[in-house]
This record gives structure tokens, sequence and C-alpha cells, in this order.
């Protein structure tokens, strides 16, 4: 990095390196032998770093196990910056992790005597520079995807459903024609109102409550996370959102699925003994198509 | 236990009797060793764990070896929290920083025992108890816990109802930790008043070897985090036991009954709390590491280390930013976004001080004359390991990348690799490096070598394929993986992971025959077998039990005066006299590198 | 928990007062650390409090920001605090009055004066505890238990926190005291400063939470 410190420590170098020419010749016997078995220990272990290096390049760059494809312009956004940072990353974990094995093979033991510099300010404040540079700058990149998510609300004509979280499936909950979610009151929960939707509430009639989330393509959509006993975690991989459903808290999130298809939603926070099996189904259709859904779930209902 | 302290407290001379002499011994060296056994077998205990899990993750339909019943969801669970809390508390929190740095820090600096040799002896028994009464966990009804070593609430706050292992067994969980709290606390009380107020004359704070400056803000670290889990801890035990609504909301309905005895409590506090401690509690674990890999480096390098004071200031850098990050645990929490990015960026920043210390090691061992003894060997591994663990930190660091991969396998490999797996290498590094020492034996190197050259290879295959099982969206914690249709392609590397685990855990137990075998078998080890400077290598291996018997070291050098050019050795110890180092430079090997006499001159 | 914290606290105030730990092996260490041999068991103890008091002030910390964040909730009941405390802080501040006379009488070499403040300084501190023990039946009487809401919760939690911790402080002044006048003047009176080091904290600790409790109802 720093051109002017790699000068020095080469010029450092020579003169070792002028040093050992003469030691090798006259030396024989025993220390030659060990001098062998460390070249061989330290060729192994400079080649294991290199193997390890290329084929964690090979499956990353080469993507052989990968996100699936995003179905939101979210996703998307988040596939780039992780290939921002990975880019970065891949660079700094190739350098280090290279010249590792490189000062391991080139500097191993041989009877000569170590150079002794004890640092190099220029380097460290380079080098310190160049970190926070490249980090901070990196957690800024992101920063925007992050505000989208997060720092405004679903616009007006969004259709919102409610998500409740508890052990261990996913019950979700749409407003009906009137366009209000009803009260819940948590002591009238039975068999038949799992949710507890309170009856005194009017709202509450037209309610409609599912055991899979279907939503419009195309359309925003906005949920509102709940947990009954204790908290879960709505995660849906297409959409690269994950959010925590805390009891006692609502917390709102918004998306657009691009795509029609079946996805999964699978809990991603331990909730007990149940959690691996904690899924339900999530249904991106158009805009007729999921009118009919609803109309059939009411029925069902 | 203060009885003990009562009665022990006259000892004056060299204890007698085996009790007194390795049961209830004030002796730091005894008491490091005591700690080491413990890390020990709660390394073993928690890698059994480990592979039972990987068993049923790998084969669902497997049974434990030995038991009758079937191998449920919920004892993957139990043994998930339990491996969990053991590997963090009882293995990674006590060998590098109680083991070692009882054993050394006193030696280190020069000193005969640590400042408090009663309530030394007090921590190491309470940490016992906390070990025991964590282990009894499993043996009450409903077994051991299963809401992670996370703890979150409700879940943990619920008592039985939120699941088995939640009742009894979590009790047992926060009585074994809130122990534990208290006993770190005592060791840091010891460790902070022992390196500033026993230090040899001469020993300046910037001769300090890393590895005591490594013990000593880890031990400023567990001082200050420590009593904020045990604050936490009280409240959630009382949220369990006393119906108190601490981190209990209202309203919840759990299998079907309203729990009406709490309201309003926060979840999200716990965390705060939890983690605020749980960060630091990350660098207690990995800074131990790094001190002994810049020590092992330079050694084996016989090289000083590489920007010494950009290494001390790092260390402090680390410790005192790792309070300030907690947060980023919680991204998809539900904390407030703008928080979010605020610890965001402070993550980001922690890489800094983490970068300079991986070039830093890297200057170590450029121009150097790398001696790969076993212990270097680890340390290498150590650099490698702490560099493929830290840049998956910068993916997880910002809060839009960690949506899709929080809680997953991704986290896994990120932190069992930065901070399992590189401090169990600290570990390791430690142990082959001082064993001479502390047991007046060699180890067997071509033994260690192979211990080595299997480990290595085989963490990196059990924890770099991890990367991609999260990224294919693979939540972390699961038992199983039958639930979640997508989850089935994933089966065969979860398969091959396991199957790795077996091969690397097998190796360990040729380090565990290495070490017995050692013990007794053991080349005998000269004073100082690595040529090394700091004060432990000038006394006899095992040092008597006052360590410099009555003669207190002067300390009249740098930690790293390695190949000092000029003079005949490659090395100068800590405490040899100038006198001695000037006539040995007059008749020194000529041909050393030039210009850098300004060194002798501090 | 109370258990928990005060095992932690007698070790403390043990090995603070100049009891049991440094007798081992700290005598022997002359010259260690470039100090003076009378001068380094001091230092030891004088630091190890100080470090104990960062632990227990992280503890405490930990609990007030947790009320902080508790209360900003939605069931929160204002407290009324019973009238007892203010009477109870006096005595408390009292104490810490006659912790100075007594180490005032020390320096004077004053046996029977150091005795005397010392042991009121104890009685005031049984008082204090005493005195917390009504408040916390004044406060049961009007119908706020443990759990009856967090405004209660934190209450009897931060004032049992302050009670255990400041119990482990009258442990060491009869420490001090029990040992005897012989031993404090061997030791340079260094039992009776880190004795008092810790007891005015956790005056000055009660005071803090007490105007906590009483700005935050």
């Amino acid at each position: 990095m720093s051109f002017s410190g790699a000068d020095t420590m080469r010029k450092r170098n020579s003169s070792r390196v002028s040093k050992r020419g003469s030691a090798r010749g006259s030396e024989r016997g025993p220390e030659r032998i060990a001098e062998r078995g460390s070249a061989l220990v330290a060729t192994l272990l400079s080649l294991f770093l290199l193997v390890f290096v290329g084929l964690t390049l090979y499956f990353f760059i080469g993507k052989q196990m990968w996100f699936p494809a995003p179905i939101n312009a979210f996703g998307r956004d988040l596939d780039r910056q992780f290939t921002r940072t990975f880019i970065i990353t891949g660079i700094v974990f190739f350098l280090s992790q290279v010249a590792l094995a490189w000062v391991i093979f080139r500097y191993r033991e041989n009877g000569g005597r170590a150079a002794s510099f004890e640092g190099n300010n220029t380097m460290e404040i380079v080098w310190t520079t160049a970190a926070l540079v490249m980090f901070v700058g990196l957690g800024l990149a992101a920063e925007h995807s992050w505000a989208e998510m997060h720092f405004r609300g679903a616009s007006e004509g969004a259709l919102k459903v409610e998500v409740t979280g508890k052990q261990f499936n996913w019950l979700f909950r749409y407003a009906g024609p009137d366009a209000q979610l009803g009260r819940i009151d948590p002591r009238q929960i039975t068999e038949s109102n799992v949710l507890g939707v309170d009856e005194k509430d009017s709202s509450g009639k037209d309610d409609i409550v599912t055991g899979s989330l279907a939503v419009p393509v195309n359309r925003e959509v906005e949920l509102t996370l709940r947990a009954q006993d204790v908290t879960h975690s709505f995660f849906v991989r297409e959409l690269r959102l994950k959010q925590d459903a805390v009891p006692g808290m609502a917390i709102k999130v918004h998306f657009i699925a691009e795509q029609t298809g079946k996805y999964e939603l699978a809990c991603a926070e331990l909730c007990g003994l149940g959690h691996h099996r904690m899924r339900a189904d999530v249904l991106v259709m158009s805009q007729p198509e999921f009118d009919a859904w609803l109309v059939q779930q009411k029925a069902e209902q | 236990m203060t009885t003990h302290g009562a009665t022990t407290a006259h000892v004056h001379k060299a204890p007698e009797g085996f009790i007194w002499k390795y049961v209830f011994s004030q002796d730091h060296k005894v008491i490091g060793i005591q700690y080491f056994c413990l890390a020990l077998f709660a390394v073993f205990l928690g890698m059994t764990l480990s592979v039972l899990m990987r068993m049923r993750l790998a084969w669902p339909g497997v049974k434990i070896p030995f038991m009758s019943s079937d191998f449920t969801p919920e004892m993957y669970l139990a043994l998930l929290t339990m491996h969990g809390t053991i590997m963090v508390f009882m293995v990674l929190t006590t060998a590098p920083q109680s083991g070692f740095g009882n054993y050394f820090l006193p030696i280190q600096i020069g000193a005969a025992d640590m400042a408090f040799p009663v309530l030394n002896m007090l921590s190491f028994w309470t940490t016992f108890v906390s070990l025991m009464v964590l282990i009894a966990a499993f043996f009450v009804e409903g077994g051991a816990p299963i809401g992670g070593w996370t703890a979150y609430p409700p879940l943990s706050a619920l008592g039985s109802i939120a699941g088995p292992g939640q009742g009894a067994g979590m009790t047992l969980w926060i009585i074994s930790i809130a122990i534990f709290c208290a006993a770190s606390l005592m060791g840091a009380i010891n460790f902070i008043t022992t390196t500033i107020d026993l230090r040899a004359r001469g020993l300046s704070l910037m001769r300090l070897p890393l590895t005591v400056w490594a013990w000593f803000v880890t031990a400023i670290l567990s001082l200050l985090a420590f009593g904020v889990l045990l604050a936490a801890g009280i409240l959630l035990l009382l949220d369990r036991v006393a119906g108190t609504s601490f981190f209990i909301p209202g309203g919840l309905v759990v299998s079907g009954v309203v729990q009406s005895q709490h309201t309003g409590g926060s979840p999200l506090l716990w965390q705060h709390l939890f983690w605020f401690f749980g960060h630091p509690e990350v660098y207690i674990a990995i800074l131990p590491g790094m001190g002994v890999a810049s020590h092992v480096l330079a050694t084996f390098a016989r090289k000083p280390v590489f920007g010494y004071r950009a290494m001390v200031y790092a260390i402090c850098g680390i410790g005192f930013l790792g309070f300030m990050v907690w947060g980023h645990h919680m991204f998809i929490s539900g904390m407030s976004p703008y928080s979010a990015f605020a610890f965001s960026i402070m993550t980001m920043a922690i890489g800094v001080p983490s970068a300079i210390k991986t070039f830093n090691w890297l200057g170590t061992l450029w121009g150097g004359q790398i001696r790969l003894t076993t212990a270097m060997l680890f340390a290498l591994g150590f650099v490698s390991l702490f560099i493929s663990g830290g840049l998956s930190g910068l993916f997880l660091a910002q809060p839009a990348l960690d949506l899709p991969l929080h809680d997953t396998y991704f986290v896994v490999a990120h932190f069992h690799l930065i901070m399992g797996v590189a401090a169990i290498f600290g570990i390791f590094t430690a142990t082959y490096y001082w064993f001479p020492k502390m047991y007046g034996r060699m180890m067997s190197e071509g033994l260690g070598k192979l211990h080595f050259a299997i480990t290595l290879p085989g963490v990196y295959l059990i924890f770099m394929p991890m990367h991609f099982l999260g990224m294919a969206g693979h939540p972390r914690r699961y038992a199983d993986l039958t639930g979640v249709a997508y989850l089935k392609d994933l089966l065969p590397v979860q398969q091959f992971i396991t199957w790795v685990a077996f091969a690397t855990i097998a190796a360990q137990f040729i380090f565990l025959f290495n070490f017995l075998w050692s013990l007794k078998f053991g080349q005998r080890a000269e004073i100082n077998p690595w040529r090394a400077t700091t004060l432990e290598w000038t006394i006899p291996s095992p040092p008597p039990w006052d360590n410099f018997a009555g003669h207190e070291p002067i300390v009249y050098h740098g930690p790293y005066e390695y190949s000092v050019p000029g003079h005949a050795e490659d090395f100068i110890p800590q405490n040899q006299d100038p006198a001695s180092v000037a006539r040995s430079l007059a008749s020194g090997v000529p041909g050393g590198v030039p210009g850098n006499d300004a060194r002798l001159k501090r | 928990m109370p258990g928990t914290v005060l095992t932690e606290e007698l070790e403390i105030s043990h090995g603070g007062t100049g009891g049991g730990a440094g007798d081992g092996r700290g005598d022997d260490s002359s010259g260690r650390g470039g100090g003076s041999p009378s001068e380094l068991p001091t230092r030891i103890y004088q630091t190890g409090v100080w470090l104990a008091l960062a632990a227990i002030v992280m503890f405490f910390m930990a609990l007030v920001s947790a009320y902080i964040v508790r209360k900003g909730l939605t069931d929160w009941r204002t407290l009324t605090l019973p009238k007892i405390l203010w009477l109870n802080t006096a005595v408390l501040i009292a104490s810490s009055i006659t912790l100075e006379r007594a180490r005032h009488a020390f320096t004077h070499d004053n046996e029977s004066g150091f005795r005397l403040w010392w042991s009121i300084t104890t009685a005031l501190g049984f008082c204090f505890l005493a005195g917390q023990y009504v408040a916390w039946r004044q406060l049961a009487a009007s119908g706020f238990y443990l759990a009856t809401n967090a405004s209660s919760s934190f209450f009897y939690v931060l004032t049992a926190a302050h009670a255990v911790h400041l119990l482990g402080g009258i442990a060491a002044l009869l420490y001090v005291l029990i040992r005897g006048w012989a031993h404090l003047r061997r030791r340079n009176g260094i039992g009776a400063e880190v004795a008092g080091v810790y007891w005015h904290f956790m005056d000055g600790l009660w005071v803090f939470l007490l105007l906590v409790l009483q700005m935050g109802r």
C-alpha cells in the first residue's frame, strides 16, 4: 500500500538475501534437515492457503450456491450492494490471505538472521485511512436501501395485511370490504376465532383470516407484524425481507412483489420446539386472481 | 465460599497438603491450570453436544447413541442452547483469560502472584459452581432450556408453558449465568489491579507484552460488561418467579392460555441489555487470542512486533468501540431504524483497528525467519481465520444487507470463524507455546502438526459452506430441514458439513492424547526452549511457587527485542542488564542491519 | 439474587478491607513495581475498591437505564414514595459524617474516639436498613407489591440491590471493628480507608437512586 515503506523493506531484505546464500553453502548436517522439514511445512501451509482462497473465490464468483432471484426492486438493490461489498471484501480477502501464504513461504527459517524493523508510521496511517474510508464508505453506500425500507411508510393505496406469528404457525388477516381491521381481544381467542377478533367491534365482522399470505403482483403491500406469544420473525428470501414480530409491538414493513408465483415464508427467530416447521406459503398473483382468492377464503371461513 | 476464604487467609509460606496445594490453592499458577482443566472439560462437552446436533441436522431420524428415546426437536434446541452457553462462557471466557491469563500475567509482569490470591481462588470456585449449576439443567424436569444462549424473552420468561426446558432448566440457566457474572467480576478486579500495581521495576506500560495488554483490556471489558448481564439476569428471573413485567408485554396467549398477570413489558429491553454485555463479550473471547497470536508470531518470526504502539492502540480501540456497537445484533428486532444507522457506522469503524492488527501481523512476519513450530502454525491459522471471519462482518454490519442474512447460517459461519474457532486457535497457540513452561516438558511436535493439519482445513470446510447455506435462506436454530420446502435442496451440504465435523472432532483427540502423553513422557523442557524474551522464560520450567524465588526482576528492555542488529544472540530477554548487552554488542557478529540502534536507548 | 450479589460483595469487602487476601503474599513483595514495601498493599486495596465500585456503577446503570426505558411504556403507574425514605437518607448521610469523624480520630491516634465513631457509623448503617424495611412495609400496605406495576417492581429491585450492597459495606465496617486497633495501625489504616471509600460511595449511590425514583415516579 505504501510504496516508500515497501521500498525500505526491500532494501533491507536484499542485504539479508546475500547473507542467506553464504549460509546455505556452508552448512550441512542436522541443521540442513531441519531446514528442509521447515521448508516442507511452509510450502504445504502456503499451498493450502492458496487452494483455500481459490476455492472460496470459485464458489463466490461462480455463484455455485446463491440467493434465489429477487422478486422486488429492494431485493435487486440489496443484491447490487452485496456484490459491491463482495468485490471489496473479496479483494481484501485475496490480498491478505495470499500475502500470508507468501510471507510464510518466502520468509521461512533458513539459518539467516531476521530483519529488525519495528514498524512504519506512514504505512500505519495509510492502511488505517484506507480501511476507514473503505469500511465506512461501504456502510454509507447501503444506507439508501435501508432508508427506502424503513425511513418511509407505505403509500396510501397499499394493500394492508396483518401478520400474526404464534407457536407454530402464521396467520394473516385482511380487512374485507370496509378496509378496517377489527380490534383484538386476547381473551376471546377460541378454536374458531384464532386471533381473538373482538365480537363487539363491527369493523371486525368482515375480516378474513387465512393461513397463507396472498398478495397482488405489482401493488404495494403493507404488513403489520404482531406476535401472540413469543418473538417470531417474518422472512421471505425472495423479497430479501426479514423483520421480527415482537409481542406487544405492531411493526410495519412494506414491499412490492413484481413476479407472480409461490414462495415460502420461514420463521427466522427461535420461537420454541416447532421453530423449524413454522412456515407459510406466500402467493403472488394477479389482481383478479387475488380478488377471487379472497372471496374463496371468505367463503371457507 | 466465604469460610474457605477465612481459613486460608493466613497461609504465609508455600502451602502444604493436597487440599491447599491443588484444590483451594491461592497460587495463580494452580488456579490458572484449574481454569484450563475446567475449560478443557467444558470444550469437550460442548463439542459432543455440537456433534449430536450435527447428526440430527444431517439425518433427522437418527437416535442419540446410548439413549432409547427419539431425538426430538426440543432435544436439539436444548443441545444448541447448552452448546452456545458452555462454549461462550465456560470455554471462550475462561480458557484464554482466566486460564492462561491467570498463569502468565503475573509472571510476565514480574509479580509473585495476583494482587488478591484469595479472591482469585474464590473466582475459580464460583465459576466451578456456575458450571455445575448449568450442567444440572440437563437433569431437571423438562431438561435443559431451548431458548438459545441469548435467552430472548418472552420465550425465556414465560416458564414451561413456552416449551420444555423453559421451566426449571431455564431458571437454573439464569442462576448459573448470574453466578458466572460474579466470578468474572472478581477475576476482572484482580487482573486489572495486578496489572496496574504489581509490575516489576522498569516495566512501563509500553514495555508490556501484547499478551498482557490483551488480558488487561479484556479484564476492563469484563468489569464493565458483566454487571450489566447480572442486572438483566436478575430482572429476567423476577419476571419468571415473581410475576413482574420487565420484559413480558400484556395480552400474551401461550398454548391457548391468556397470561393475564403480565402487562406492558418490553422484550427489546432485554435485547439491549443482553447485547450491551454480549458484544463486549465477543471481544472478551477474542482479544486474548490476538495478544497470544501477536506474541507467538514475533517469537517465531524472530522479529519485533510490527507497529507495537499501533497494536496497543488497536486493542484499546477495539475495547472502547466494543461498547458502542451492540445494536448491530438488533437490526431486525424492531429497534428504531435511525439508531440502526448509527450502530452500523460504528460497527464499520470497529473494522479499522481489526484491519490494523491484520496488517501489523503481516508486517511482523515480513522479513522474518519463520520457524514453523506447532504454536506458530496455530498462530498463523489464527490470522487466516481472523481475516476470513472478520470480512463477513462487513456484510452483516450493513443493516440493509443484514435483512436477508440475519439469523441465517451466514451469521453462524461468521461468528464461529471469528469468535469461536479463531479464539480456539488462540487457545491452542497458547497451549503449544506455554506447555513447556507450565509442565516442564515439551509437547510432541509431530502430533501437534498432525492436529493442525487436520484442524485448519477441517474448520474451513465446516464453516465456509455455511455462508452459502445462509445466502440460500437457511435460518439458524432449525432442528432439521423437513419443515420448510426450499431447505430440502440444502440437505447434502449439511451432511457434508457433518462428515467433516466428525473428522475434525476426531483430530481433537490427537490433541488430548498429545497433551496427556506429553505431561508424563514429553521431552524435558529447558528454561527457554523457544529463545523468547519475556520474563516467564527467565525462570525454571515449571516455575517455583513464588515464581521469582524472592528475587524481583528488573526490566530494561521492550518485550520483543528480537534480532537486534549487532547483538550476538537473536533475542534480548527483558531483564538482561544493559551492561551485558553492551558487551555483547561490542563483540557481536558483524553484518546486521544498520541504522536501528535507536531501539536500545529506551 | 441477593445471595449471589452478597457473596460477590463479601468477597470484595473481605479482600478489600485489608484482611485475608493481602496477608498471604502481599507482604513479601517488597520493592515490586518500584513502590516501597509499606506502600504496596495500600495501593492494591485502593485500586481494588475503585474497580469494584466501577463494576457496581455499571450494574446500577443497567438497572436505571432499564427503569428509564420501561417508564416510557404504556402501563406505568405513579408511585408515591414512602416519607420515611427521606429520614433514611438523612441517617445515611449522617453515617458518612460519623465515618469521617472516626477517620479523623484515627489520624490523631485516638483509639477510643475511633471505636466510638466507627461503631456509631455501623449502627447508623443498620438503622438505614431497618428504615428501608419499614418503607417496604408501608409500600406493601398501600397495595404496591413487587409485581403490582413496573414502577413498584423497580422500586423494590433498586432499593433491595442497594441494600445488599450496603450490607457488604456493613460487613466491611464490622470487619475493621473486629480486627481491632493494633491491626489497623499496623496496616496504616488501609482497612478503614477502603471501607470508608466504599461506604461514602454507597451513600452517594443511594442519594442518586432516590433522585431517580423521585423524579421518575
